[in-house]
Protein backbone atom coordinates (compact mmCIF):
# COMPACT_ATOMS: atom_id res chain seq x y z
CA UNK A 1 0.00 0.00 0.00
CA UNK A 2 2.73 2.19 1.05
CA UNK A 3 4.60 1.63 -2.15
CA UNK A 4 1.28 2.91 -4.36
CA UNK A 5 1.22 6.21 -2.76
CA UNK A 6 4.93 6.69 -2.90
CA UNK A 7 5.08 5.82 -7.01
CA UNK A 8 1.30 8.02 -7.18
CA UNK A 9 3.35 10.58 -5.49
CA UNK A 10 6.77 10.59 -7.83
CA UNK A 11 4.95 10.72 -11.35
CA UNK A 12 3.08 13.65 -10.11
CA UNK A 13 6.15 14.99 -8.85
CA UNK A 14 7.00 14.05 -12.37
CA UNK A 15 4.59 15.54 -14.02
CA UNK A 16 4.58 18.74 -12.39
CA UNK A 17 8.18 19.14 -13.17
CA UNK A 18 7.56 18.48 -17.10
CA UNK A 19 4.75 21.28 -16.75
CA UNK A 20 6.85 23.66 -15.16
CA UNK A 21 9.36 23.39 -17.64
CA UNK A 22 7.39 23.53 -20.81
CA UNK A 23 5.15 26.53 -19.37
CA UNK A 24 8.18 28.43 -19.09
CA UNK A 25 9.03 28.77 -22.63
CA UNK A 26 6.26 28.85 -24.01
CA UNK A 27 5.00 31.95 -22.57
CA UNK A 28 7.87 33.91 -24.14
CA UNK A 29 7.87 34.57 -27.93
CA UNK A 30 9.60 37.34 -28.81
CA UNK A 31 12.91 35.81 -29.65
CA UNK A 32 15.60 37.89 -31.06
CA UNK A 33 18.44 35.49 -32.24
CA UNK A 34 22.11 36.98 -32.45
CA UNK A 35 24.54 34.48 -33.77
CA UNK A 36 28.63 35.25 -35.19
CA UNK A 37 32.05 36.19 -33.95
CA UNK A 38 33.27 34.50 -30.93
CA UNK A 39 35.08 37.80 -29.87
CA UNK A 40 31.58 39.59 -30.08
CA UNK A 41 29.77 36.65 -28.27
CA UNK A 42 30.23 37.75 -24.46
CA UNK A 43 29.99 41.45 -25.31
CA UNK A 44 26.72 40.42 -26.56
CA UNK A 45 25.65 37.83 -23.99
CA UNK A 46 26.34 40.88 -21.46
CA UNK A 47 24.00 43.30 -23.68
CA UNK A 48 21.37 40.86 -24.06
CA UNK A 49 21.64 40.00 -19.68
CA UNK A 50 20.86 43.37 -19.01
CA UNK A 51 18.38 43.93 -22.03
CA UNK A 52 16.37 41.34 -21.19
CA UNK A 53 15.97 42.71 -17.68
CA UNK A 54 14.76 45.65 -18.48
CA UNK A 55 12.24 44.67 -21.08
CA UNK A 56 11.17 41.45 -19.57
CA UNK A 57 8.96 40.48 -22.43
CA UNK A 58 11.78 40.34 -24.83
CA UNK A 59 13.78 36.95 -24.98
CA UNK A 60 17.91 37.14 -26.71
CA UNK A 61 19.56 34.24 -27.69
CA UNK A 62 23.10 34.61 -28.33
CA UNK A 63 25.31 32.11 -30.45
CA UNK A 64 28.61 31.90 -31.55
CA UNK A 65 30.15 30.18 -34.61
CA UNK A 66 32.56 32.75 -35.68
CA UNK A 67 32.57 36.06 -37.58
CA UNK A 68 31.67 34.77 -41.24
CA UNK A 69 29.13 32.08 -40.11
CA UNK A 70 27.33 34.91 -38.52
CA UNK A 71 27.04 36.95 -41.73
CA UNK A 72 26.30 33.84 -43.39
CA UNK A 73 22.95 33.27 -40.97
CA UNK A 74 21.64 36.64 -41.27
CA UNK A 75 21.90 36.98 -45.01
CA UNK A 76 19.48 33.65 -44.84
CA UNK A 77 17.85 35.12 -41.90
CA UNK A 78 18.81 32.14 -39.76
CA UNK A 79 19.70 35.04 -37.35
CA UNK A 80 17.93 38.41 -37.35
CA UNK A 81 21.49 39.98 -36.01
CA UNK A 82 24.98 38.78 -37.39
CA UNK A 83 28.17 39.63 -35.18
CA UNK A 84 31.54 40.44 -36.60
CA UNK A 85 35.28 41.02 -35.53
CA UNK A 86 35.99 42.32 -38.72
CA UNK A 87 35.20 44.59 -41.26
CA UNK A 88 32.37 43.27 -43.80
CA UNK A 89 34.19 42.15 -47.11
CA UNK A 90 33.12 43.45 -50.52
CA UNK A 91 30.46 41.10 -51.49
CA UNK A 92 29.10 40.83 -48.13
CA UNK A 93 27.79 44.74 -48.98
CA UNK A 94 24.56 44.09 -49.43
CA UNK A 95 24.10 43.71 -46.10
CA UNK A 96 23.52 46.82 -43.45
CA UNK A 97 26.39 46.84 -40.68
CA UNK A 98 26.12 49.44 -37.16
CA UNK A 99 29.82 49.89 -35.91
CA UNK A 100 28.86 48.67 -31.72
CA UNK A 101 32.15 49.51 -30.55
CA UNK A 102 35.90 49.11 -31.33
CA UNK A 103 38.25 46.81 -29.63
CA UNK A 104 42.17 47.07 -29.76
CA UNK A 105 45.04 44.50 -29.17
CA UNK A 106 47.42 45.45 -27.41
CA UNK A 107 50.76 43.90 -27.18
CA UNK A 108 51.94 43.25 -23.90
CA UNK A 109 55.29 42.66 -21.95
CA UNK A 110 56.98 42.58 -18.18
CA UNK A 111 57.03 45.75 -16.77
CA UNK A 112 60.39 45.53 -15.91
CA UNK A 113 61.37 45.02 -19.94
CA UNK A 114 63.23 48.04 -21.25
CA UNK A 115 61.45 47.70 -24.70
CA UNK A 116 58.85 50.44 -25.67
CA UNK A 117 57.54 49.87 -29.20
CA UNK A 118 57.85 47.30 -31.89
CA UNK A 119 56.83 47.29 -35.62
CA UNK A 120 54.55 44.72 -37.07
CA UNK A 121 57.25 43.47 -38.80
CA UNK A 122 59.57 42.54 -35.37
CA UNK A 123 56.32 41.50 -34.66
CA UNK A 124 55.79 38.60 -37.21
CA UNK A 125 59.54 37.96 -36.72
CA UNK A 126 58.65 37.06 -33.18
CA UNK A 127 55.66 35.17 -33.48
CA UNK A 128 56.72 32.67 -36.63
CA UNK A 129 59.45 31.94 -34.11
CA UNK A 130 62.68 33.77 -36.65
CA UNK A 131 63.56 36.47 -34.11
CA UNK A 132 64.11 34.79 -30.68
CA UNK A 133 66.03 37.27 -28.70
CA UNK A 134 65.52 40.10 -27.27
CA UNK A 135 68.88 42.02 -27.96
CA UNK A 136 67.38 41.49 -31.72
CA UNK A 137 65.40 44.40 -30.53
CA UNK A 138 67.82 45.98 -28.61
CA UNK A 139 66.97 44.11 -25.02
CA UNK A 140 69.09 41.59 -23.23
CA UNK A 141 70.46 38.16 -24.33
CA UNK A 142 67.75 36.50 -23.44
CA UNK A 143 65.29 34.27 -25.33
CA UNK A 144 61.71 35.43 -26.27
CA UNK A 145 58.99 33.80 -24.53
CA UNK A 146 55.85 34.48 -26.54
CA UNK A 147 52.25 33.57 -25.51
CA UNK A 148 49.39 33.17 -27.92
CA UNK A 149 45.63 31.97 -27.32
CA UNK A 150 44.18 28.52 -28.32
CA UNK A 151 42.80 27.60 -31.84
CA UNK A 152 39.69 28.83 -32.42
CA UNK A 153 39.69 32.17 -30.26
CA UNK A 154 38.70 35.47 -31.75
CA UNK A 155 41.37 37.64 -30.22
CA UNK A 156 44.11 35.00 -32.05
CA UNK A 157 42.11 35.32 -35.34
CA UNK A 158 42.20 39.37 -35.04
CA UNK A 159 45.88 38.88 -34.00
CA UNK A 160 46.75 36.81 -36.84
CA UNK A 161 44.56 38.77 -39.81
CA UNK A 162 45.90 42.60 -38.63
CA UNK A 163 49.78 41.66 -37.12
CA UNK A 164 50.71 38.25 -38.99
CA UNK A 165 48.88 38.66 -42.48
CA UNK A 166 49.87 35.78 -44.30
CA UNK A 167 52.91 34.45 -41.89
CA UNK A 168 51.75 31.62 -39.49
CA UNK A 169 52.52 31.80 -35.97
CA UNK A 170 55.21 28.92 -34.77
CA UNK A 171 54.64 25.91 -33.37
CA UNK A 172 56.88 26.89 -29.86
CA UNK A 173 54.24 29.87 -28.99
CA UNK A 174 53.04 28.67 -25.50
CA UNK A 175 49.13 28.78 -25.85
CA UNK A 176 46.95 29.90 -23.09
CA UNK A 177 43.47 29.82 -23.21
CA UNK A 178 42.04 33.54 -21.60
CA UNK A 179 43.44 37.18 -22.02
CA UNK A 180 43.49 36.54 -18.17
CA UNK A 181 45.75 33.69 -17.89
CA UNK A 182 48.05 35.64 -21.28
CA UNK A 183 48.08 38.54 -18.94
CA UNK A 184 49.61 36.34 -15.65
CA UNK A 185 51.89 34.61 -17.54
CA UNK A 186 53.61 37.93 -19.27
CA UNK A 187 53.35 39.67 -15.52
CA UNK A 188 55.18 37.29 -14.24
CA UNK A 189 58.00 36.19 -16.88
CA UNK A 190 60.45 39.33 -17.57
CA UNK A 191 60.90 37.88 -21.20
CA UNK A 192 57.64 36.77 -22.28
CA UNK A 193 55.69 38.61 -24.67
CA UNK A 194 51.81 38.43 -25.54
CA UNK A 195 48.97 40.02 -26.86
CA UNK A 196 45.49 40.76 -25.27
CA UNK A 197 42.33 42.57 -25.91
CA UNK A 198 43.27 46.40 -24.79
CA UNK A 199 40.51 46.48 -21.89
CA UNK A 200 42.58 43.56 -20.25
CA UNK A 201 45.84 45.64 -19.88
CA UNK A 202 46.28 46.22 -16.11
CA UNK A 203 49.56 47.59 -13.83
CA UNK A 204 50.90 43.90 -14.10
CA UNK A 205 52.29 44.14 -17.62
CA UNK A 206 52.99 47.67 -20.37
CA UNK A 207 51.05 47.96 -23.61
CA UNK A 208 54.06 48.45 -26.52
CA UNK A 209 53.19 51.03 -28.90
CA UNK A 210 53.44 49.74 -32.50
CA UNK A 211 54.34 51.18 -35.51
CA UNK A 212 55.12 54.36 -32.61
CA UNK A 213 51.67 54.17 -31.78
CA UNK A 214 50.72 53.79 -28.19
CA UNK A 215 47.14 51.76 -27.74
CA UNK A 216 44.92 54.63 -25.75
CA UNK A 217 41.32 55.29 -25.88
CA UNK A 218 41.81 57.91 -28.59
CA UNK A 219 44.09 56.01 -31.01
CA UNK A 220 41.77 52.58 -30.80
CA UNK A 221 38.70 55.20 -31.44
CA UNK A 222 40.66 57.17 -34.27
CA UNK A 223 41.79 54.41 -35.88
CA UNK A 224 45.60 55.04 -35.62
CA UNK A 225 46.58 52.41 -33.50
CA UNK A 226 47.10 49.54 -36.15
CA UNK A 227 45.85 46.51 -34.57
CA UNK A 228 41.99 47.90 -34.03
CA UNK A 229 39.28 46.31 -34.56
CA UNK A 230 35.80 46.94 -35.38
CA UNK A 231 32.70 44.95 -33.25
CA UNK A 232 30.05 44.82 -35.97
CA UNK A 233 26.24 43.93 -35.82
CA UNK A 234 24.94 42.99 -39.61
CA UNK A 235 21.07 43.18 -40.34
CA UNK A 236 19.37 41.75 -43.62
CA UNK A 237 16.92 44.66 -44.57
CA UNK A 238 14.03 44.71 -43.79
CA UNK A 239 14.91 44.87 -40.08
CA UNK A 240 12.46 43.17 -37.56
CA UNK A 241 11.52 45.36 -34.93
CA UNK A 242 12.98 43.45 -31.92
CA UNK A 243 16.42 43.57 -33.89
CA UNK A 244 15.78 47.08 -34.38
CA UNK A 245 14.92 47.73 -30.79
CA UNK A 246 18.03 45.81 -29.47
CA UNK A 247 20.23 47.46 -31.86
CA UNK A 248 18.88 51.05 -30.42
CA UNK A 249 19.53 49.77 -26.97
CA UNK A 250 23.40 48.79 -27.46
CA UNK A 251 23.46 52.30 -29.07
CA UNK A 252 22.10 54.24 -26.23
CA UNK A 253 24.72 55.65 -23.67
CA UNK A 254 23.38 52.92 -21.61
CA UNK A 255 24.39 50.38 -23.76
CA UNK A 256 27.74 51.59 -24.74
CA UNK A 257 28.50 51.82 -21.16
CA UNK A 258 27.83 48.81 -20.67
CA UNK A 259 30.32 48.11 -23.57
CA UNK A 260 33.09 50.07 -21.93
CA UNK A 261 32.85 48.72 -18.51
CA UNK A 262 33.28 45.49 -20.70
CA UNK A 263 36.34 47.18 -22.02
CA UNK A 264 35.78 47.93 -25.29
CA UNK A 265 36.14 51.60 -27.00
CA UNK A 266 32.94 52.81 -27.46
CA UNK A 267 31.42 54.99 -30.19
CA UNK A 268 29.82 57.85 -28.84
CA UNK B 1 6.49 -7.81 -2.17
CA UNK B 2 8.33 -4.48 -0.69
CA UNK B 3 11.28 -6.18 -0.33
CA UNK B 4 11.56 -7.32 -4.17
CA UNK B 5 10.45 -3.58 -5.04
CA UNK B 6 13.50 -2.32 -3.07
CA UNK B 7 15.57 -4.72 -4.59
CA UNK B 8 14.31 -3.81 -8.13
CA UNK B 9 14.69 0.01 -7.90
CA UNK B 10 18.51 -0.64 -6.46
CA UNK B 11 19.14 -3.00 -9.69
CA UNK B 12 17.93 -0.13 -12.13
CA UNK B 13 19.96 2.60 -10.40
CA UNK B 14 22.95 0.10 -10.57
CA UNK B 15 21.74 -0.42 -13.80
CA UNK B 16 21.43 3.50 -14.67
CA UNK B 17 25.39 4.26 -13.51
CA UNK B 18 26.50 1.85 -15.98
CA UNK B 19 23.99 2.89 -18.84
CA UNK B 20 25.46 6.16 -18.40
CA UNK B 21 29.13 5.30 -19.26
CA UNK B 22 27.80 3.36 -22.28
CA UNK B 23 25.54 6.38 -23.64
CA UNK B 24 28.85 8.62 -22.95
CA UNK B 25 31.22 6.15 -24.79
CA UNK B 26 28.03 6.14 -27.87
CA UNK B 27 28.48 10.01 -27.96
CA UNK B 28 31.96 10.30 -27.68
CA UNK B 29 32.68 7.86 -30.59
CA UNK B 30 29.79 9.29 -33.01
CA UNK B 31 30.85 12.77 -32.40
CA UNK B 32 34.74 11.65 -32.85
CA UNK B 33 34.48 9.46 -35.58
CA UNK B 34 33.54 11.72 -38.32
CA UNK B 35 37.13 13.40 -38.57
CA UNK B 36 38.99 10.79 -38.25
CA UNK B 37 37.28 8.72 -41.40
CA UNK B 38 37.36 11.89 -42.74
CA UNK B 39 41.41 12.70 -42.57
CA UNK B 40 42.46 9.10 -42.12
CA UNK B 41 43.81 7.13 -38.42
CA UNK B 42 47.12 7.66 -40.22
CA UNK B 43 47.71 10.83 -40.58
CA UNK B 44 45.40 11.34 -37.09
CA UNK B 45 47.40 9.81 -35.32
CA UNK B 46 51.11 10.53 -37.07
CA UNK B 47 50.85 13.67 -37.94
CA UNK B 48 52.38 16.53 -35.98
CA UNK B 49 50.43 19.32 -37.27
CA UNK B 50 47.68 20.70 -35.33
CA UNK B 51 45.91 23.53 -36.98
CA UNK B 52 41.92 22.49 -36.76
CA UNK B 53 41.05 25.89 -38.37
CA UNK B 54 43.37 25.81 -41.26
CA UNK B 55 42.71 22.44 -42.03
CA UNK B 56 45.61 20.24 -40.46
CA UNK B 57 44.14 17.29 -37.41
CA UNK B 58 47.37 15.56 -36.59
CA UNK B 59 47.64 15.05 -32.73
CA UNK B 60 51.12 13.08 -32.68
CA UNK B 61 52.62 15.91 -30.56
CA UNK B 62 49.89 15.34 -27.86
CA UNK B 63 50.44 11.68 -27.66
CA UNK B 64 53.95 12.37 -27.39
CA UNK B 65 53.74 14.75 -24.96
CA UNK B 66 51.04 12.73 -22.79
CA UNK B 67 53.51 9.84 -23.12
CA UNK B 68 56.06 11.87 -21.85
CA UNK B 69 54.78 13.71 -18.64
CA UNK B 70 52.96 10.30 -18.09
CA UNK B 71 56.07 8.30 -17.90
CA UNK B 72 57.99 11.76 -15.97
CA UNK B 73 55.37 11.39 -13.26
CA UNK B 74 55.84 7.85 -13.10
CA UNK B 75 59.74 8.36 -12.92
CA UNK B 76 59.25 11.17 -10.14
CA UNK B 77 55.74 9.34 -8.33
CA UNK B 78 56.32 5.34 -8.33
CA UNK B 79 59.73 5.64 -6.10
CA UNK B 80 58.34 7.91 -3.78
CA UNK B 81 55.06 6.36 -3.60
CA UNK B 82 56.34 3.19 -2.28
CA UNK B 83 58.77 4.87 -0.20
CA UNK B 84 55.58 6.05 1.68
CA UNK B 85 53.74 2.59 1.20
CA UNK B 86 56.40 0.58 2.88
CA UNK B 87 57.44 2.94 5.35
CA UNK B 88 53.45 3.41 6.59
CA UNK B 89 52.97 -0.46 6.31
CA UNK B 90 56.36 -1.77 7.86
CA UNK B 91 58.52 0.90 10.07
CA UNK B 92 56.05 3.34 11.09
CA UNK B 93 54.52 2.68 14.87
CA UNK B 94 51.28 1.80 14.18
CA UNK B 95 50.05 4.88 16.09
CA UNK B 96 51.66 7.12 13.55
CA UNK B 97 49.96 4.86 10.55
CA UNK B 98 46.63 5.74 12.24
CA UNK B 99 47.72 9.95 11.68
CA UNK B 100 49.50 9.43 8.13
CA UNK B 101 47.93 7.49 6.28
CA UNK B 102 44.86 9.57 6.27
CA UNK B 103 47.10 12.61 5.58
CA UNK B 104 48.21 11.13 2.27
CA UNK B 105 44.94 10.46 1.49
CA UNK B 106 43.41 14.21 2.08
CA UNK B 107 46.21 14.62 -0.96
CA UNK B 108 43.53 13.16 -3.32
CA UNK B 109 41.15 15.27 -1.81
CA UNK B 110 42.89 18.64 -2.94
CA UNK B 111 41.19 20.08 -6.32
CA UNK B 112 43.74 19.51 -9.05
CA UNK B 113 43.49 23.58 -9.90
CA UNK B 114 45.18 24.12 -6.34
CA UNK B 115 47.91 22.25 -7.47
CA UNK B 116 47.87 24.28 -10.86
CA UNK B 117 47.79 27.09 -9.14
CA UNK B 118 50.56 25.99 -6.33
CA UNK B 119 52.92 25.02 -9.67
CA UNK B 120 52.60 28.16 -11.44
CA UNK B 121 53.49 30.40 -8.36
CA UNK B 122 56.25 28.36 -6.95
CA UNK B 123 57.48 25.19 -9.18
CA UNK B 124 57.44 27.09 -12.61
CA UNK B 125 59.51 30.56 -11.68
CA UNK B 126 61.77 27.98 -9.59
CA UNK B 127 62.17 26.13 -12.95
CA UNK B 128 62.42 28.86 -15.11
CA UNK B 129 65.01 30.66 -12.68
CA UNK B 130 67.34 27.78 -12.19
CA UNK B 131 66.82 25.56 -14.93
CA UNK B 132 66.39 27.87 -17.60
CA UNK B 133 63.32 27.73 -20.59
CA UNK B 134 59.84 29.38 -20.12
CA UNK B 135 59.11 27.25 -16.69
CA UNK B 136 56.15 26.06 -18.10
CA UNK B 137 57.48 22.89 -18.91
CA UNK B 138 57.13 18.81 -19.52
CA UNK B 139 59.34 18.70 -16.50
CA UNK B 140 56.82 21.05 -13.90
CA UNK B 141 53.65 19.05 -15.24
CA UNK B 142 55.72 15.78 -14.38
CA UNK B 143 56.68 17.10 -11.09
CA UNK B 144 52.67 18.39 -9.94
CA UNK B 145 51.55 14.94 -11.23
CA UNK B 146 53.84 12.89 -9.43
CA UNK B 147 52.27 14.55 -6.20
CA UNK B 148 49.41 14.68 -7.74
CA UNK B 149 49.37 10.19 -7.92
CA UNK B 150 51.07 9.53 -4.36
CA UNK B 151 48.05 9.41 -2.71
CA UNK B 152 46.43 6.53 -4.82
CA UNK B 153 49.34 4.54 -5.69
CA UNK B 154 50.42 4.77 -1.81
CA UNK B 155 47.16 3.95 -0.42
CA UNK B 156 46.33 1.02 -2.45
CA UNK B 157 50.23 -0.26 -2.07
CA UNK B 158 49.51 0.30 1.73
CA UNK B 159 46.52 -2.68 1.09
CA UNK B 160 48.19 -4.59 -0.83
CA UNK B 161 51.19 -4.93 1.80
CA UNK B 162 48.88 -5.71 4.35
CA UNK B 163 47.01 -8.23 2.54
CA UNK B 164 50.25 -10.28 2.69
CA UNK B 165 49.71 -13.28 5.59
CA UNK B 166 51.74 -12.11 8.14
CA UNK B 167 52.81 -16.11 8.05
CA UNK B 168 55.11 -14.99 5.16
CA UNK B 169 56.53 -12.25 6.99
CA UNK B 170 57.58 -14.38 9.77
CA UNK B 171 58.53 -17.13 8.26
CA UNK B 172 61.19 -15.37 6.35
CA UNK B 173 62.31 -13.59 9.98
CA UNK B 174 62.82 -16.95 11.48
CA UNK B 175 65.21 -17.63 8.91
CA UNK B 176 67.31 -15.21 9.63
CA UNK B 177 66.37 -13.00 7.04
CA UNK B 178 67.01 -9.03 8.26
CA UNK B 179 63.56 -6.71 8.18
CA UNK B 180 64.92 -5.01 5.04
CA UNK B 181 65.40 -8.43 3.18
CA UNK B 182 61.94 -9.57 4.40
CA UNK B 183 60.50 -7.14 2.46
CA UNK B 184 62.41 -6.77 -0.47
CA UNK B 185 62.56 -11.11 -0.92
CA UNK B 186 59.37 -11.84 0.83
CA UNK B 187 56.45 -9.34 0.90
CA UNK B 188 56.82 -7.35 -2.42
CA UNK B 189 57.06 -10.04 -4.41
CA UNK B 190 54.05 -11.14 -2.61
CA UNK B 191 52.42 -7.77 -3.02
CA UNK B 192 53.26 -7.91 -6.22
CA UNK B 193 50.26 -7.94 -8.15
CA UNK B 194 47.97 -4.94 -5.70
CA UNK B 195 51.35 -2.82 -6.67
CA UNK B 196 51.43 -3.22 -9.96
CA UNK B 197 47.58 -2.70 -10.03
CA UNK B 198 48.11 0.72 -8.03
CA UNK B 199 50.97 1.83 -10.48
CA UNK B 200 48.69 1.45 -13.30
CA UNK B 201 45.81 3.24 -11.41
CA UNK B 202 48.46 6.08 -10.76
CA UNK B 203 49.00 5.90 -14.21
CA UNK B 204 45.91 6.37 -15.59
CA UNK B 205 45.08 9.31 -13.37
CA UNK B 206 48.36 11.28 -14.91
CA UNK B 207 47.16 10.59 -18.47
CA UNK B 208 43.81 12.04 -17.54
CA UNK B 209 44.72 14.91 -15.62
CA UNK B 210 43.26 17.96 -16.89
CA UNK B 211 43.47 21.30 -15.07
CA UNK B 212 46.81 20.80 -13.44
CA UNK B 213 48.52 20.55 -16.33
CA UNK B 214 46.69 22.92 -18.17
CA UNK B 215 48.29 25.62 -15.94
CA UNK B 216 51.67 24.13 -15.86
CA UNK B 217 52.47 22.82 -19.14
CA UNK B 218 52.80 26.01 -21.44
CA UNK B 219 50.65 23.83 -24.03
CA UNK B 220 53.18 23.97 -27.30
CA UNK B 221 52.04 22.32 -29.66
CA UNK B 222 55.82 21.11 -30.98
CA UNK B 223 56.86 18.00 -30.07
CA UNK B 224 58.98 18.26 -26.97
CA UNK B 225 62.66 17.38 -27.20
CA UNK B 226 64.22 18.55 -23.68
CA UNK B 227 62.76 18.50 -20.35
CA UNK B 228 61.88 22.38 -20.29
CA UNK B 229 60.39 22.28 -23.26
CA UNK B 230 56.73 23.32 -23.11
CA UNK B 231 54.03 20.49 -24.21
CA UNK B 232 50.10 20.27 -24.41
CA UNK B 233 48.60 17.03 -23.65
CA UNK B 234 45.88 15.23 -24.95
CA UNK B 235 43.69 15.96 -22.48
CA UNK B 236 44.56 19.72 -22.32
CA UNK B 237 43.93 19.95 -25.99
CA UNK B 238 40.17 18.91 -25.45
CA UNK B 239 39.80 21.73 -22.37
CA UNK B 240 41.94 24.61 -24.23
CA UNK B 241 40.16 24.50 -27.37
CA UNK B 242 36.51 23.53 -26.71
CA UNK B 243 35.09 26.80 -25.91
CA UNK B 244 34.58 28.76 -29.19
CA UNK B 245 35.34 25.37 -31.69
CA UNK B 246 32.44 24.55 -34.19
CA UNK B 247 32.57 22.53 -36.73
CA UNK B 248 35.52 19.86 -38.17
CA UNK B 249 37.46 21.38 -34.76
CA UNK B 250 35.11 20.19 -32.61
CA UNK B 251 34.90 17.02 -34.25
CA UNK B 252 38.79 16.91 -33.87
CA UNK B 253 38.60 17.79 -30.13
CA UNK B 254 35.99 14.60 -29.66
CA UNK B 255 38.68 12.18 -31.84
CA UNK B 256 41.27 13.38 -29.18
CA UNK B 257 38.49 12.12 -26.99
CA UNK B 258 38.23 8.77 -28.42
CA UNK B 259 41.99 8.49 -28.36
CA UNK B 260 42.32 9.54 -24.74
CA UNK B 261 39.62 6.64 -23.84
CA UNK B 262 41.46 4.46 -25.88
CA UNK B 263 44.59 4.54 -23.61
CA UNK B 264 42.60 4.71 -20.30
CA UNK B 265 40.35 2.17 -20.67
CA UNK B 266 43.50 0.07 -21.71
CA UNK B 267 45.22 0.73 -18.83
CA UNK B 268 42.19 -0.15 -16.68
CA UNK B 269 41.64 -3.07 -18.07
CA UNK B 270 45.41 -4.11 -17.72
CA UNK B 271 44.95 -3.39 -14.03
CA UNK B 272 42.11 -5.47 -13.80
CA UNK B 273 43.91 -8.42 -15.48
CA UNK B 274 46.52 -8.11 -13.29
CA UNK B 275 44.59 -7.64 -10.02
CA UNK B 276 42.42 -10.89 -11.28
CA UNK B 277 45.58 -12.99 -12.02
CA UNK B 278 46.07 -12.89 -7.90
Amino acid sequence: MGCKRTFVCLSLMFCLLVLGCSSKTSSRSHSLTIAGSTSVQPFAEKLSEIYMELYPREVVNVQGGGSTAGIKACRQRAAQIGTSSRDLHPEENDLKKIIIAWDGIAIIVHPQNPIQKITLKQLQGIFSGKIRFWSELGGAKKPIFFVTREEGSGTRDAFESLAMKKMEISNEALVEDSNGAVREIVGHNPFAIGYISFGIVNHQVKALAVNSVQPSLSTIKEREYQLTRPFLFVVNEPVTSQASRFIEFVLTKNGQQILEKEGLVGIL
Amino acid sequence: MKEKIIEKILMILAFSAIGILFLITIYIFKEGLPIIIKVGIKDFLFNAKWAPTKGHFGILSMIISSLAVTLGAMILGVPLSLACAITLAEFAPPRLMIILKPTIELLAGIPSVVYGFLGVLILVPFIRDYFGGPGLSLLAASIILAIMILPTITSISIDALQAVPLLYKEGALAMGATHWQAIRLVLLPAARSGVVTAIILGMARAIGETMAVIMVAGNALRIPTSLLNPVRTLTSNIALEMGYSAGDHRTALFATGIILFIFIMGLNILANTIMRKK
